[in-house]
């Protein structure tokens, strides 16, 4: 029978999956926000698995304001991308250092 | 028995789309194995009858925050080679950190997790419950507030991205309606009294 453990499971196999992408993937911008958005789907199973598992729909809602908070920060973040692309024609990362002085 | 094995395929698909995120050359790749990572995800939230979760997902994410994506990655050209080279070069160094974190979690879950009884499954609903129904419930009354805050963290992505990404061009000819609605008849009109006079 599927419960708890196999949910927390997956979920911590796609955390790590999607850690994994941001250092391997450290040179694209726009694969590192597709990581993120991997990163909070996991989290998300984690909350509906113990949602289902304790009774108590709190933890749904949680992943309710989560959806809302990762579809603001993709959309402000390829905001800030396609403004960067527009002033440097470049988004690769290693390229990014006027702030360092 | 049927139920393991629908969730083991699905779990299967959702991990190696997820890899296919990770580890296509291909920018717009990466974003068609993210939709399908997100379907397969609103199917096993479907499984562990979330529906409204699942329905949301979809709607959401695979029809506007993956779009989005989808537009960005296909206006700004990226260059796959540059993107290659990376790959190779820091792959020992996440592959390392991947395997300690693996370690780390499936000990946590499996070695704390004795105490969850969770392998019995999770506990059927009641009869007639609907899930969007109980979410909905909850959500109006205990955490309207969040609720709120939500709209208002939705609102404000809106303005950010739109200020962002908004740009005027000099030398462009249109129209200035506000300069258009606020003028008045004297600034343009000017009405001079003289005495008529006689025609030569």
């Amino acid at each position: 029978m599927i419960g708890l453990e196999h949910y927390l499971t997956l979920a911590a196999m796609l955390f790590v999956l999607s850690i994994a992408g941001i250092v391997i993937n450290r040179r694209n911008l726009i694969l590192l926000l597709m990581c993120i958005e991997l990163m909070l789907l996991a989290v998300n199973f984690n909350f509906v698995a113990f949602s289902r598992y304790l009774g108590d729909e709190t933890g749904q809602v949680f992943v309710f304001f989560i959806l809302t908070v990762a579809a603001a920060e993709a959309a402000i973040g390829l905001a800030i991308l396609v403004v960067l692309f527009r002033n440097r024609r470049s988004i690769a990362v290693q390229e990014l250092n006027t702030l360092k002085g | 028995m049927f139920q393991s094995v629908l969730f083991y395929l699905f779990a299967l698909i959702l991990l190696g789309a997820a890899c296919g995120v990770v580890f296509s050359r291909n920018p717009v790749h990466s974003v068609m194995f993210l939709v399908l990572t997100f379907f397969q995800s609103a199917v096993l939230w479907l499984m562990a009858e979330a529906e409204f979760l699942a329905i949301v997902l979809v709607l959401v994410y695979v029809g506007a925050v993956m779009v989005l994506f989808l537009f960005v990655v296909m206006m700004l050209e990226v260059k796959i080679e540059a993107a290659k080279r990376g790959l190779t070069r820091y792959a020992p160094l996440g592959i390392g950190i991947a395997l300690l974190m693996v370690f780390e979690l499936v000990q946590l879950i499996w070695l704390r997790g004795q105490g969850f009884s969770g392998t019995s499954g999770f506990a059927a609903t009641p009869e007639g419950y609907s899930n969007t129904k109980a979410l909905g419930a909850v959500l109006y009354t205990e955490h309207v507030y969040a609720f709120e805050i939500a709209a208002v963290i939705l609102l404000l992505a809106i303005i950010a991205a739109i200020t962002l990404t908004m740009r005027k061009r000099p030398g462009l000819k249109v129209q200035d309606i506000g300069a258009q609605v606020s003028v008045r008849a004297k600034d343009r009109v000017r009405i001079v009294k003289m005495d008529a006079e006689k025609k030569q």
